[in-house]
């Protein structure tokens, strides 16, 4: 979620100065957005330090994430101006960006504009460059789907060439610096700088860099990179001209539709913007910004329905106009129905279609269900009255978990506390420490941990058990401690993802001796609460087969096998006193022994 | 000799009927002795006592000093030869050391001595050693008349507070001056002989705690888990198997609406899997799921990206319980229609930093709800009774963005110890984008809502660092000694902070 600064004199000026802080807060909070901070409440300023207010947006909302977009979107929502209409003017020759072929093994796309007249101030001239940057950092996601470049107009001539070519085939002087350099020096100058380096990975290994020139073949940007410092844009900047070259060409149109829409507002004629036209290798020509506002149909009844509110036509148009949404009545088919209901011959008196178009401001809202939100907010959240109609259904526990819950509570009354620990460990945790081998068909493993604790996730409950032991050598011996929960393992035979959960129980004793019939004895309670009989191999119960288990020590360790009443052997787990070199890997100091068991063939 | 000590005890209050002080009646016997003979016989109700507290100064080896050789200021004074010549600073400097020092300053201040030039010549023949005199006072009286005097005293460091306790004795309820032998306990041998009829019994101290049991305990969260189980249970909802950990993208985002550019998906927020690493098959369904995200449908315009099958087979741990929610939609809508009641809490994972509020995999409460009445109006009414059965009873809904969601909503509730509205879940209204190609018919919305369940655990517990809670680094003796789960009781620092908040 974006956070956005907001110069707190400026927006309560805009608003009349109606709100103090708290109040503010308020309105933002049923507005949908979050005020997080006050600088001037929680630090104190420096002499001539302006207090900023610290917003977050929601992710959607990239034309709230600049001051103008804020202030116009709340005095829309607040009734206290009216929704601006975008336009784009009638030109008769309009800038051309003409693409060349190469661009498309790159970065296809090019869209441009022109803002007339605009009248910059540094408080402008900085929301524009932060906007770029929350656009950058959010929908275009860090540059490699979008990158914007503005441009002074009056320091260019078109037409202008989007172009992709060799690195060492580039030079420019880039933005702020002084040095001329080609596309690999470009490459060199940014590894160390923190801002620019994050996106030299979205071109560097690529044997052509794209490139816009302007008719006297210089460069003006080095997308997703850096603009040049001839067509940079200062306070004194008149014309603005903008290019945004992009991988993905709905994202690009939204990009631009928002960057123009947030600052047209302080062009010559405001809200006017002057279009421009990009020609494509085969010849195909479109003119960019399109500013139409796309025609969606909804109805009365299924807004009030989605909300739980009872609005009259009036109503919602009204409310939809707060949330800058122009709607209306559809008249075509109102007059249908209304001649349908004098007629008698429907029903759906409380129905009427209603037509809303979505500025370009609003690019989120992708569905009917987004209407009935922008109603939602228009009217209140917390307005909303509460209906008590949901239907009657039953509940039910999932049997696993019931099960699950009947042995954590047997070895609780039995004197044995519960634990809980990660299902993540390191591999050597799992297999090493374990003395056990990675057979290459157990473990499921994780890509992209960022440290060694989540290399893998556990298939035995074993590891974080001890650590839990090692963890509390505080604790007075006996341990006693248990935990009920799944293990996962990969298993190739599984459809879909080819790895699956275990639900297993384990249990740890440790004192001066490894006392193996206290952890036994723990085993034997929870086989008697499970109704299982304690017998010999080949009756149905269970039984105890000496086994040879790495992690557990020589002729001090069983397999626990169960067998159900049709006779079939399952191995549950396996029990036994662990091996002295396992609790040195896990830096215990007194003996233990333990049971891990499958509890699955219970359900 | 303790029931000598008692029997004497005993007869002097028989012969005297009280004991005024206990340190003059039995000068050589420790007041350690005295209070245990009057502990055993206030037991036996022979005796009442009351503790007398005696304070009393002595010397400190520096006043001993002082009286032994003089204050510091009269051995000035007499280093100090009499007449006009006196004697150089240097000389009585290097004489006298760390007397000449300290004793110096008070010489002067007392007009006894003066500076004269390089030397200090006295000013008066002789003087009165006031210091010494009252040490020697505070010696042999254990006090002094002027209390300025102890306070200087004890400023300077001469002398040292000590106290001594000592007793007044008067006859109990049950007074005699025979002592009998009293029984600690009821024993078998006891009941076999019938001496427990005559037995005396030693009486309980009842203000003290017994035994420990050597019981087991459940650990908190699933304490706190079976409490929202319980809740769930008494409103209706049905169990979602969610033994399922590693998921596909496609049931983890792609089928929730959630486009693959989407900043969830990145490796920094994401566990991806190295083994297995992809799916082997997606749901048959997986081209609707496509279509949705690429054109669009259901009178959506949709995302309008070219949607990839191999970034939804990547196999991820899953990110959220929804992963097994759409699932169970997918299932519900093969099916006729029926408004079901869905839940969950069981771990998701996330990659992110761990921190003293978060860690990499935690448990997630998720409830859905499907059907044909949902609407925003009676899901907030929903909200409010669930969150009533936990004790939380003053609720408010910020409007929120979802992928999958919309309407959605943040829910927020009243923290009466912070004074503020804290953020405790969040829910919405799964968006037709993502139930439609579930399968499920147009006009059954299906609403959901989630929050974790570790931080109500903490805010009821107590515990400030996640990783004490969950995860090898719990405290045993934590787990041993926390109280049972009342959601709608106060608990932990609830009830400490009222009982902070009654007091004040």
């Amino acid at each position: 979620m974006p956070t956005i600064n907001i110069d707190k004199q400026d927006l309560f000026e805009y608003l009349d100065n109606q709100y103090n802080t708290a109040q503010f807060r308020e309105l933002c909070f049923e507005f949908g957005i979050e005020l997080e901070e006050d600088t001037s409440e929680k630090f104190v300023l420096a002499p001539g330090e302006r207090a900023q207010l610290k917003i977050d947006i929601p992710a959607n909302r990239y034309d709230l994430l600049c001051f103008e977009g804020l202030t116009r979107a709340l005095g829309i929502f607040l009734g206290r101006e009216p929704s601006p209409t975008y336009r784009v003017a009638h030109t008769e020759n309009p800038h051309r960006i003409m693409v060349s072929a190469d661009c498309a093994q790159i970065r296809p796309f090019v869209v441009g504009a022109v803002l007339r007249g605009v009248k910059l101030t540094k408080e402008r001239y900085q929301s524009l460059i932060d906007l770029q940057d929350k656009l950058h950092n959010n929908l275009c996601r860090r540059r490699t789907l979008v990158s914007i470049g503005t441009h002074d107009l009056d320091t260019v001539e078109g037409p202008f060439t989007y172009e992709a070519r060799r690195p060492e085939d580039i030079r420019f002087v880039p933005l702020n610096q002084k040095e001329e350099m080609d596309g690999h020096r470009v490459i060199e100058f940014y590894e160390t700088e923190m801002h620019i380096k994050k996106f030299l990975h979205i071109i560097r290994d690529s044997p052509v860099y794209p490139v816009v020139y302007d008719a006297q073949g210089r460069v003006m940007s080095l997308p997703p990179l850096i603009n040049s410092e001839h067509s940079k844009i200062t306070l004194d900047t008149k014309n603005i001209f903008i290019e945004i070259t992009a991988t993905d060409i709905t994202k690009v149109n939204m990009v631009l539709n928002i960057i123009l829409t947030m600052f047209s507002g302080y062009c010559s004629e405001p809200f006017t913007v002057e279009p421009v036209e990009v020609v494509y290798p085969d010849g195909e020509t479109l003119v960019y910004p399109n500013f139409e506002r796309r025609t969606m149909t909804t109805s009365t009844k299924y807004l009030n329905g989605i909300v739980g509110v009872q609005k009259s036509n009036d109503e919602i148009i009204a409310l939809l106009n707060k949330m800058s949404l122009d709607a209306s009545l559809d008249k075509k088919t109102n007059a249908v129905s209304g001649l349908l209901k004098k007629m008698s011959l429907s029903d759906k008196s409380e129905d009427s279609q209603i037509i809303v178009k979505v500025p370009v401001t609003r690019p989120d809202i992708l569905q009917e269900c987004d209407i009935a939100g922008c109603l939602g907010i228009a009217f209140g959240y917390n307005n909303i009255p509460r209906a008590q109609n949901n239907s009657a259904t039953v509940g039910k526990a999932l049997p696993l978990n019931k099960l699950t819950d009947l042995v954590r509570k047997e070895m609780a009354m039995a004197g044995w506390t519960e634990a809980l620990t990660l299902s993540l460990c390191s591999h050597d945790e799992s297999f090493k420490f374990l003395r056990r081998t990675d057979p290459g068909t157990e473990a499921v493993v994780l890509a992209n941990p960022m440290t060694i604790e989540f290399q893998v996730c556990r298939s035995t409950m074993l590891p974080g058990l001890l650590k839990t032991i090692r963890e509390n050598k505080k604790h007075a011996i006996p341990f006693k401690i248990f935990e009920v929960s799944d293990v996962v393992f990969k298993n190739p035979e599984l459809k879909g993802t080819g790895a699956q959960n275990e639900r297993r129980a384990c249990a740890l004793f440790s004192s001066r001796m490894a006392q193996f019939e206290v952890i036994q004895g723990l085993l034997d309670t929870i086989m008697q609460s499970l109704n299982v009989r304690h017998t010999r191999k080949g009756a149905a119960g269970y039984y105890l087969a000496e086994a040879e288990l790495p992690t557990y020590l020589s002729g001090r360790s069983a397999s626990v096998v169960y067998t159900d009443e049709d006779l079939n052997e399952v191995v549950l787990g396996s029990i036994g006193v662990m091996h002295p070199e396992v609790l040195v890997n896990f830096e215990l100091d007194y003996p233990v022994s333990a049971f891990e068991i499958n509890i699955e063939p219970f359900l | 000799m303790s029931e000598e000590l008692k029997l004497s005890i005993l007869n002097k209050l028989e012969s005297e009927n009280s004991i005024a002080d206990t340190k003059t009646a039995f000068v050589d016997v420790s007041p350690e002795t005295i209070l245990g003979a009057l502990k055993s016989l206030e037991s036996q109700e022979k005796v009442n006592y009351k503790t007398l507290t005696t304070e009393f100064w002595t010397i400190e080896a520096e006043g001993q000093d002082q009286i032994d050789n003089g204050s510091y200021e009269a051995r000035i004074f007499y280093a100090v030869p009499a007449g006009e010549e006196g004697i150089t600073i240097a000389e009585l400097n290097s004489k006298y050391g760390k007397v000449a020092s300290l004793g110096q300053g008070k010489a002067f201040q007392n007009k006894w001595v003066k500076k004269n030039g390089s030397s200090i010549v006295r000013l008066v023949d002789s003087i009165v050693d006031q210091i010494k005199a009252d040490l020697e006072v505070v010696q042999a009286t254990g006090s002094h008349p002027n209390t300025n005097v102890i306070r200087d005293l004890k400023r300077r460091s001469l002398i040292k507070q000590n106290k001594v306790l000592s007793y007044s004795v008067s006859k109990g309820a049950n007074f005699s001056t025979e002592l009998k032998k009293q029984a600690t306990d009821l024993t078998v041998e006891m009941l076999h002989s019938g001496a427990w009829k005559n037995a005396e019994f030693k009486k309980f101290n009842f203000d003290s705690l017994g035994v420990n049991p050597s019981g087991g305990h459940l650990h908190p969260l699933m304490k706190v888990r079976e409490e929202f189980r319980q809740i769930f249970f008494d409103t209706g909802f049905e169990e979602m198997p969610t033994n399922e950990f590693v998921v596909s993208s496609f049931w983890n985002f792609d089928a929730l609406f959630v486009p693959q550019q989407h900043a969830a998906r990145d490796l920094q927020d994401t566990f991806f899997l190295k083994e297995p690493a992809v799916a082997t098959e997606l749901p048959e369904f997986w081209e609707t799921v496509k279509d949705v995200h690429e054109k669009g449908g259901y009178g959506s315009i949709g995302y309008r990206y070219p949607w990839s099958q191999e970034e939804a087979k990547k196999l991820v741990l899953r990110t959220h319980t929804t992963a097994v929610s759409s699932q169970m939609l997918h299932k519900l809508a093969q099916e006729p229609y029926r408004p079901a009641k869905y839940f969950s809490i069981d771990r998701v994972y996330r990659n992110e930093a761990v921190d003293a509020t978060h860690l990499a995999e935690f448990h997630q409460v998720e409830g859905i709800i499907a059907d044909k009445n949902m609407s925003l109006g009676s899901l907030i009414a929903f909200m409010d009774r669930f969150f009533q059965k936990m004790g939380i009873t003053k609720l408010r809904f910020k409007p929120a963005y979802n992928p999958y969601t919309e309407p959605s909503l943040e829910i927020f509730s009243w923290h009466e110890g912070l004074n503020t509205w804290v953020e405790i879940g969040n829910s919405g209204m799964f968006r037709p984008e993502m139930l439609r190609p579930l399968g499920l018919e147009e006009g059954v919305q299906v609403a959901g809502f989630g929050l974790s369940l570790e931080r109500p655990t903490m805010i009821k517990y107590g515990v400030d660092n996640i990783r004490a809670l969950v995860g090898h680094k719990v405290d045993l003796g934590m787990v041993e000694s926390n109280p049972a789960c009342r959601l709608d009781k106060k608990m932990g620092k609830e009830v400490f902070q009222s009982a902070v908040e009654t007091a004040n």
